[in-house]
């Protein structure tokens, strides 16, 4: 399977099988990402790292990616102090980055602007989340964590809970999952329910995802909790987010009468939604959730640029 | 045979089965009244052979293909009859391209298309018959794409 010079915008880009060659070849980097080993595919290769929002992980670790896989990055975390500032097109941040680069990584506030980036680059362009877009390489960390945790993606009683409305990493989510064929149950507040557009790819893809509000009686039978954030900056207005904060919140005893191999995931940063005494449990799989992130996004470097893997 | 109510034209464009209730749209497409150099007849809601539609018919103008694409995209079983010196010249039923570019504007107020970058908009369209087109930029569907034509 050919990916060098391809573009990673939108996880419905790729089949299943292109899914599953990658999360093959995450497996294989995460020996690297631990530092265990050593890999210099990707020497002499320079990435460009546009974060037009801020980012912990999904920067971070597309950095220690390239820098683990012995290439160096250029870019910036805070676009103040960039020329769009004066004005400047995202077209025209993307022709120069094109040019100083090997490919370009870009988080942007506008919806579609990592696709609008692939246009202007002849480098590959890596989606790292565009407003309350799309953010693919957090959606193939996401399905590598339920490979790994579950030995496999087909058939677990997966249950996304929190703000499934602006909350991008779930769209993508629950479209990839249905492609496994999971049992889906969405848990939200009323105002923040999953879009018809998503719930329809969903059922066109033969998966009929449950609704509800009750959390404690649809984690009975879950074998994954994927917990979200109630993203405060997506909402139009304060009102809104104020009447839903706080909805929902996952704790020892929520958890009483959960599968003793139920696992929490959280795409992270998270405020008050999971209690940090759940971290020291065995459900917690956030932090290695997060840790993923690394051997997916190596392993999506390497195959975009042609690294030897 | 019912004669209908508006007479016949010697050169120009009639519009016919458009989805009745819609023809003031079409007129809104074609930028009329603003330009307006000749005649325009108008019926709404004419019993025809499938149901009742409207019929717009344009004297002196022939519709490009821009016009005809954002025809097809309100009234989907529209057929166009050019008119030369009284004959159906040309008659054509309208037909949505693959995508569309440049002929809606997206509705999602963060799209990327919306901002200030040497882009025209692009949709794809997913369905024809109604017409349903998603945003090439964000992948969102506009809710109401009359309101949305340029």
């Amino acid at each position: 399977m050919d990916f060098q010079g391809r573009d990673i915008i939108s996880i419905k880009d790729f089949s299943k099988n292109e899914i599953n060659f990658i999360l093959n070849n995450a497996e294989k980097m995460v020996v690297y990402a631990k530092g265990k080993k050593y890999l210099n595919n990707l020497k002499g290769h320079i990435l460009s790292s546009l974060f037009f929002e801020p980012s912990t992980r999904t920067r971070l670790s597309f950095e220690s990616s390239m820098n683990r896989l012995g290439g160096r990055v250029i870019g910036f975390a805070d676009p103040t102090a960039t020329s769009q500032k004066k004005g400047e097109s995202l077209a025209d941040t993307i022709r120069m980055a094109d040019s100083y680069s090997d490919a370009i990584v870009i988080r942007h506030p506008q919806e579609g602007a990592a696709r609008l980036a692939a246009e202007f680059a002849e480098v590959p362009v890596l989606n790292a989340g565009d407003g309350a877009g799309r953010h693919p390489t957090q959606c193939l960390l996401d399905l590598f964590t339920i490979k790994s945790e579950k030995k496999k993606i087909e058939g677990n009683n997966i249950v996304l809970l929190g703000d499934l409305k602006y909350g991008r990493t779930v769209h993508s989510l629950a479209y990839a999952l249905s492609l496994y064929g999971v049992h889906l149950t969405f848990v939200s507040p009323d105002s923040l329910k999953m879009p018809n557009e998503v719930l329809n790819e969903c059922e066109e893809l033969g998966v009929q995802p449950k609704y509800t509000s009750n959390l404690e009686k649809s984690i009975k039978n879950a074998d994954v909790l994927y917990v979200t954030r109630i993203q405060k900056e997506r909402f139009p207005d304060a009102e809104e987010y104020n009447q839903v904060v706080g909805a929902y919140k996952v704790d020892k005893n929520l958890l009483k009468n959960a599968r003793k191999n139920l696992v929490i995931m959280h795409p992270l940063p998270r405020i008050t939604e999971i209690d940090p005494e759940i971290d020291k449990t065995s459900h917690a799989l956030y932090f290695k959730q997060a840790f993923n992130g690394v051997p997916v996004r190596m392993a999506l470097l390497s195959l975009v640029l042609g690294g030897k893997l | 045979m019912k004669e209908l109510k508006i007479p016949l034209i010697k050169n120009g464009t009639v519009i016919d089965h458009i989805t009745s209730g819609n023809a003031i749209k079409v007129l809104r497409i074609l930028s009329i009244p603003q330009n307006l150099s000749s005649t325009v007849s108008v019926a709404i809601n004419v019993k025809g052979h499938l149901g009742n539609k409207d019929i717009v018919k344009v004297e002196n103008r022939e519709l490009d293909t821009s016009e005809v694409d954002k025809i097809a995209l309100i009234a989907p079983k529209a057929t166009i009859n050019i008119i030369r010196n009284y004959e159906v010249a040309e008659k054509h039923r309208v037909e949505l391209p693959s995508e569309i570019i440049g002929i809606v504007s997206c509705s999602n107020p963060t799209c990327v298309s919306n901002y200030n970058e040497p882009v025209k908009s692009r949709f794809k369209v997913i369905n024809k018959d109604p017409p349903q087109i998603t945003c090439y930029y964000c992948e969102r569907e506009p809710e109401d794409i009359s309101e949305r034509i340029i």
